[in-house]
């Protein structure tokens, strides 16, 4: 065997592994979603073969959990985005670099941290008995925290500041001082230097920040369900609900086809937005 | 100003943590009366047979898909680091979407494509297998494994991609120079400089799995890992014993996430 043959041989055999898991875990199921929604339900529940769009026709009978979605979504990623902001910026540019990783990777670890359980502890804050109860000994009765769309957006915004926040420190960290320099040399107060210089250097870094974290929001069901009660409904719950109680699959798989259809969209106009305001590709997380 | 901002974003952060924490040793059942201190809500935890089980079936998924995704994930950025541009350009947009695509769809997905494979697959053993009893696939560990090793393999991936990246060509050519084999070359100079990046990749998959509830609450079948058992407790009613488990699950996840940090920071600081 000739030796480039060889190197051939040996890149394939160290990539066969992960190349068999990606099809047959990522690829083949995608297809098989996209086949079962254009079937039909069976009698019985399940999946029956057919070739209609009628799943899709059928997507308005669940568009209250698709408004929730699509209004709490954006909304939470930019609250995330709001918040993360300052601290990205304080992390990447104010902190002595000694104290810097400590700071980071006290973000990191919540990121990293069970989200059933973080969730779960503003359950237990937010439920009856617990700032309602210390409310109503200052004489705030009856005050309903839980089960609200507040709750749900607190609980996004919590379950996903760090996802939020590295990016955009990634893209401050790599900022080149000394344009900030050359910048307040040529005369730039401080402000138009924030705007027309590092706002514009981390829009990268916020762009990644932005559409990773509204993409998985668009799947979420954990913190819906847990902070909304069921009265605010995600595609998420609509996605369970469908699968695991009703088994209407070819309906559910519609339904999964389209979140993954508005996610490509997003992402597609999120980077073309970040080409046309900076010239530069998004941050790898990383 | 900033400061006092960035000072109160830790504590929005860490306070619920500490909550969970701190009324995971309150005597009394509720958040509004602490009671005394007691450890017995962990007791009760420890003592609680149902927990245990899927304790034990978390460590068994977790422990086996990280590893998994640790050999494959190593290979494939080993192998990436030697392919074209377009097989790489391939294999970028499949693991990006690995981690990118909400878990709620890759359940969903990973459940239908199983199902309907076993319906093919079933028949088919039960038609070929000499004995009375021919084995049957159906979900259950395997299908976890399989479905979190999708995402644990990408980050592995990612992770040992990035070490290789800072990884100095020069001791790799003056190891060929002086006529070391490919595979010598690779085990004494290339693997122990990323050896800390898999270990990282590991810790992290193993920390992903542990803690995910929705994909395995679709693939699970009749199994039940700790995340969906503490979610049928939480949906019965909030008791002092989720706070027990959960205490321990947040201070285990900690201590591996800061473990894998620690193994990342030499030599490449400050970034995730």
């Amino acid at each position: 065997m000739s030796s480039a043959a060889r190197k051939r041989l040996v890149t394939a055999l160290l990539l066969a592994p992960a190349a068999v898991w990606l099809f047959l875990f990522l690829v083949l199921p995608f297809i098989a979603i996209v086949v079962f929604s254009l079937g039909e339900r069976a009698p019985a529940g399940g999946y029956q073969p057919a070739l209609t769009l009628a799943q899709y026709a059928n997507l308005p009978a669940r568009a209250a959990a698709f408004w929730n979605t699509l209004v709490l979504a954006p909304a939470g990623a930019l609250a995330c985005l709001l918040i993360a902001y300052p601290v990205a910026y304080y992390l990447a540019l104010k902190v002595l670099p000694q104290r810097r990783l400590l700071l980071v990777a006290l973000i990191i670890i919540p990121f990293w941290t069970s989200l059933l359980i973080r969730t779960y502890a503003w359950m237990y804050i937010l439920g009856g008995r617990g700032i309602p109860a210390f409310l109503e000994l200052v004489g705030l009765p009856d005050l309903r925290l839980i089960n609200t769309p507040g709750a749900v957006l607190l609980g996004i915004v919590y379950g996903y500041l760090p996802l939020m926040i590295l990016p955009i420190y990634i893209s401050l960290e790599r900022l080149d001082r000394r344009l900030l320099e050359a910048s307040a040399d040529l005369g730039a107060t401080p402000f138009s230097t924030f705007f027309s210089v590092t706002l514009r250097l981390s829009l990268p870094g916020m762009m990644t920040g932005f559409s990773l974290v509204l993409i998985l929001l668009l799947g979420e069901y954990l913190i819906p369900t847990l902070l909304g009660g069921g009265k605010v409904f995600f595609i998420g719950n609509a996605l369970v609900d469908l699968f695991l109680q009703s088994r209407n699959w070819p309906f559910g798989s519609a339904i999964a086809v389209a979140l993954v259809g508005i996610a490509v969209v997003l992402l597609l106009a999120a980077n073309r937005i970040t080409a046309r305001l900076s010239g530069a590709r998004q941050v790898d997380l990383l | 100003m900033m400061r006092a901002f960035v000072t109160a974003v830790y504590g929005f952060l860490y306070l619920p943590i500490g909550l969970v924490v701190l009324f995971s040793f309150n005597a009394g059942r509720h958040a509004s009366d602490f009671t005394g201190f007691s450890v017995q809500w962990y007791g009760r935890a420890l003592s609680n047979t149902f927990l245990m089980e899927a304790l034990t079936n978390s460590l068994i998924v977790a422990t086996t898909s990280a590893a998994l995704a640790s050999l494959c994930g190593t290979a494939a950025a080993l192998g990436l680091g030697r392919a074209g541009p377009r097989t790489r350009a391939v294999f970028d947009a499949l693991f990006g979407a690995a981690i990118v695509v909400p878990g709620v769809v890759i359940g969903i997905a990973t459940l239908v494509a199983l199902v309907q494979l076993f319906g093919i697959v079933n028949p088919a053993l039960a038609a070929l297998w000499p004995g009375d009893a021919p084995p049957r696939l159906s979900l259950g560990y395997g299908s976890i494994i399989a479905a979190h090793g999708l995402f644990s393999t990408a980050l592995v991936t990612m992770i040992v991609r990035a070490r290789l990246g800072a990884l100095g060509r020069d001791m790799v050519e003056a190891s060929s120079d002086l006529y070391a084999s490919p595979f010598t070359t690779f085990r004494s100079i290339v693997l122990p400089q990323i050896l800390p990046a898999i270990l990282a990749g590991f810790l992290l998959a193993f920390t992903f799995s542990f803690d995910d509830f929705i994909v395995a609450f679709f693939v699970a079948g009749s199994q039940t890992t700790l995340p969906m058992y503490v979610f049928a407790s939480i949906r019965r009613g909030v008791t002092p014993e989720i706070n027990a488990i959960g205490a321990l699950v947040l201070v285990a996840s900690i201590l591996l996430v800061i473990t894998a940090q620690l193994l990342l920071r030499r030599r490449r600081p400050a970034s995730a």
